[in-house]
């Protein structure tokens, strides 16, 4: 007569599922499924970067680290971030390494909110974003984001959105899933907002190297936003080390230092052969980086085109490695849509609704696949559309 | 560089049809690009790349280092174009360092190498030496790693 389900605390039984996994289940058990649902690299890490994992293990770095990181590793990060995105942090306190983008989103969201504080996010989104904000019995008000605005953030939307009790505000630009960047105006607006407000900014930069049209800016290096801006990167997505699970938090010390305390009780440090291979990356990575972006950018143009010929309409992203286009026209919703295209031609894409209830109408597409595969997905694609339209 | 090219070296296999629609290109303009490019003698030919394991138990591949004296014989070019002919020469070139000519040859064993190199090389005027050695094992080859199959081992068919 016993029901487990009591020791689940209330806030977490609450949680909703997350619209992948059913679909994770059905296309693994799929023997020639074509997925374009996968939300990493396809490439392995650069074979330098790797090695120098090896080479850590081999001369038997197996330790733990300073919680915060390995000192080179931050001072890697300090000028690697003051480079590339223009703001200086402090090594020695301004920097944190963490477990991914993933925990230090985590504990920046509770190193920060008290029970019943409010966070803006912008959807659609990824995944984790609401989720993480309620494990902190906080509330998370979501701002949506416009396919007509290529799902660039505007602010009029967010000043509708805002309530009291508003503390933080989630960015990611671009975006996951939708490919959405901010330039520079956008985000010279959010942050006359954010000061306006008095908003912590959680910034989710993780994609940033993959800007395929202009340049990328980061509201850190925006006037007044370094102290309030907690600038979140990793070596996922640009560096193909999503397994490695490395990334950073760079903020005020105050902030860094409270994130600082979650982390030391709940993580205690990344491993370290991870922050190992982070250095190389961060030294030495930036061709293979460089080369991968370029392949990204050909795909992208392919599976675009391809979309708007099938006759989904589908914005150019400007960044990350997804495609998002409208089903609209079908008469599905993007979860029947992603379910039949599934069921009836083995392709697998995720519905738009798994990133939030701005994504109705979409489904996501990663481009992170080989051609060969990108070009069979769409022939598919095309015989279902063939068929949805016949009827 | 010529897309049509540069997705060939890719490694990925496509058909002409296939690479037209990438390139958004119509399947007869990329028949007139390949027809170009082989034209230009950029393009050569396309072949398979067959994993060297199997290739192994089917047939025997050595690498003959050669030296030469190239007096008076149409110099290195002549004796290279001469020891390019024969079939069993998969690959001929001229190198720098310790010897002049590095030839690759495939048989069907071991002492149809040994006949080619001691009744056909070293009977050439101008080859002064030979060095063969065997191929034993291939790891990697033509940029695809042997074996390599840890690409595709764990990762998540569908992830966020």
């Amino acid at each position: 007569m016993s029901d487990e389900r009591r020791f689940v605390a209330r806030h977490v039984a609450a949680l909703p599922k997350s619209g992948i996994r059913d679909f994770f289940a059905i296309v693994s058990q799929m023997k020639d499924a074509v997925s374009l649902g996968i939300g990493e690299p396809d490439f392995v890490t650069p074979f330098h970067i790797r090695e120098a994992a090896m080479a850590a293990l081999e001369k038997g770095r197996t330790s733990y680290t300073d919680n915060r990181g390995l000192l080179a590793l931050r001072e890697e990060i300090s000028r690697y971030v003051a480079r590339h995105y223009g703001p200086e942090y402090r090594p020695d306190d301004e920097v944190l390494v963490t477990i991914g983008v993933s925990e230090a989103l985590d504990i920046l969201l509770r190193a920060t909110l008290n029970p019943g504080d409010k966070v803006l996010y912008h959807e659609p989104c990824y995944v984790s974003y609401a989720p993480s904000v309620a494990l902190c019995h906080a509330e998370a008000i979501p701002v949506r984001t416009e396919s007509r605005d290529a799902f660039a953030l505007d602010v009029e939307a967010l000043r509708a959105a805002w309530q009291p009790g508003c503390k933080v505000l989630i960015l990611n630009f671009p975006t996951n899933p939708t490919g959405g960047t901010a330039d520079r105006a956008k985000l010279e607006a959010i942050a006359r907002f954010a000061i306006e407000k008095d908003l912590l900014v959680a910034s989710d930069e993780i994609y940033s190297e993959l800007t395929f049209d202009g340049n990328h800016v980061s509201i850190a290096s925006l006037p007044g936003m370094r102290e309030r801006t907690v600038f979140l990167h990793g070596f996922s997505k640009a560096f193909a080390m999503t397994g490695f699970r490395i990334g950073y938090a760079c903020g005020p010390a105050a902030v860094i230092d409270g994130m600082l305390k979650v982390h030391q009780y709940a993580i205690m440090c990344a491993p370290i052969a991870s922050q190992e291979a982070a250095i190389e990356a961060l030294r030495n990575g930036r061709d293979a980086m460089l080369h991968m972006r370029d392949k990204y950018r050909e795909r992208r143009d392919f599976i675009v085109r391809r979309f708007n010929e099938l006759g989904l309409p589908c914005h150019l992203p400007r960044g990350a490695f997804y495609a998002f286009p409208a089903i609209g026209s079908t008469g599905l919703d993007s979860m029947q849509f992603a379910q039949r295209l599934l069921a009836d031609q083995k392709v697998a894409m995720v519905p738009g609704t798994a990133f939030g209830q701005a994504g109705a109408g979409f489904c996501r597409a990663s481009f992170s696949t080989s051609y060969e595969r990108i070009h069979e997905a769409c022939e598919r694609l095309g015989r279902f559309l063939d068929k949805v339209r016949a009827r | 560089m010529n897309p049509v090219l540069k997705l060939l070296l890719e490694g990925e296999s496509l058909d002409t049809a296939q690479i037209g629609k990438i390139l958004g290109l119509g399947p007869d303009a990329v028949d007139r690009e390949l027809a170009q490019l082989r034209k230009d003698g950029i393009l050569l030919g396309i072949r398979p790349v067959l994993n060297p394991g199997w290739e192994a138990e089917r047939k025997v591949r050595a690498v003959i280092e050669i030296k030469v004296r190239p007096e008076g014989l149409g110099g290195f070019d002549g004796i290279a174009e001469r020891i390019s002919g024969f079939e069993q020469v998969e690959s001929c070139y001229l190198m720098s360092g310790g010897y002049d000519l590095l030839v690759v040859v495939t048989a069907d064993n071991l002492y149809k190498v040994a006949s080619f190199v001691h009744e056909r090389l070293a009977r050439i005027e101008g080859v002064q030496g030979t060095s063969t050695h065997f191929y034993l094992r291939a790891y990697k080859k033509d940029g695809f790693v042997i074996g390599d199959d840890a690409r595709n081992g764990d990762k998540p068919s569908i992830s966020a």
